[in-house]
């Protein structure tokens, strides 16, 4: 199963994600900005990070970069892709997903490990888990604010289309609470947290098997591992 | 040369973080006076020769797929910055 993990100038987390699929047991595939082309992959992940500098705005110089055009067609098509923080952004700069980002209600940079529920365990990136399930992963963004208005908010609701809700208080001001919303199709996934930074025993966030032992981020990736094969 | 400008705001109904940052700060510096704070994005794009009206529809398009992204934000101007100048002038002039 090959993933092809997206690198744009700016972009940090690619080879966290890269191990990340390889924990699960795929094969990373780095794909590159300026290359129209996608190697055959079976799946994308557009990794966090601040492609071009968060320039204009956060995700939207990166969405016109060549190898979006491929990537806009093929999820059109049904091909499982996920955007990670900056991948989210650049994700709804790209109208594959409903709303925007703007910066933090806080107005601070938030870092820190965040409790999720996991409200879709039916998409290409969930079904590792099951629906309701708490997970803790890593938080780190500056323009985490999830914003769409309200018509677009009640037909995510309606149509099961948030797939994780922040637990406890809203780090940054996200509209209810939400953290990552998918397409209608399900093969399409964004959230601002990072699943990528919670793959390895003694790498991740504190968990109850002990300091750093989180992995819940791991299911994301074999999720989509498992969605091939079936 | 010519020069067309693009003023975009931040959507009336969208908190604007920076500007509320901004607002936070004019009080200290002795400016209580101002109640509010927002901050929008002003570009300016060149082009060879005269602003045609073709070359005001081209900035508008990129104004409304690239400069803005309508979700958060209004594009609040899109004009040819010397005709705007020159307009400016006249009105000075004519109210002397």
């Amino acid at each position: 199963m090959r993933i092809g993990i997206v690198t744009f100038p700016g972009t940090l987390d690619d080879r966290d994600a890269a191990r990340a699929v390889r924990l699960a047991g795929g094969d990373a595939v780095p794909l590159w900005h300026a290359d129209a082309d996608l190697h055959a992959v079976d799946a994308v992940v557009l990794p966090g990070g601040f492609s071009y500098g968060d320039y204009l705005r956060a995700g939207a110089i990166a969405r016109f970069a060549p190898v979006m055009e491929p990537i806009i067609d093929a999820a059109t098509g049904g091909l499982p892709v996920l955007g990670i923080c900056n991948g989210f952004q650049i994700l709804t700069e790209a109208h594959l997903l409903p709303g925007s980002m703007i910066k933090n209600e806080v107005r601070t940079f938030v870092c820190r490990e965040q409790e999720l529920t996991v409200e879709n365990a039916d998409t290409a990136w969930t079904r590792s888990f099951q629906a309701g399930q708490r997970i803790t992963i890593p938080l780190k963004n500056q323009d985490g604010q999830f914003v769409a208005d309200e018509h677009t908010l009640d037909m995510l609701e309606g149509e099961g289309r948030v797939v994780f809700r922040y637990e406890g208080t809203d780090p940054n001001g996200s509209r209810r609470r939400i953290a990552g919303i998918s397409n209608a199709a399900g093969n399409v996934v964004g959230l601002m947290p990072h699943p990528e930074h919670a793959v390895e025993p003694g790498f991740g966030p504190d968990s109850a098997q002990g300091p750093r032992r989180g992995t819940d981020g791991l299911g994301l990736f074999t999720s989509v591992l498992s969605a091939m094969v079936a | 040369m010519g020069r067309v400008v693009v003023d975009v705001m931040p959507k009336p109904e969208i908190l604007d973080p920076q500007g509320k940052a901004v607002a936070g700060a004019l009080p200290r510096l002795g400016f209580g006076q101002f109640t509010s704070v927002r901050q929008g994005k002003r570009f300016e794009l060149e082009v060879e020769g005269d602003v045609t009206p073709e070359v005001l529809d081209a900035a508008a398009q990129a104004a409304a797929t690239v400069l803005s992204n309508p979700v958060i934000e209004d594009v609040v101007r899109v004009a040819d910055i010397e005709a705007d100048a020159a307009a400016t002038v006249t009105s000075t002039g004519t109210i002397a």
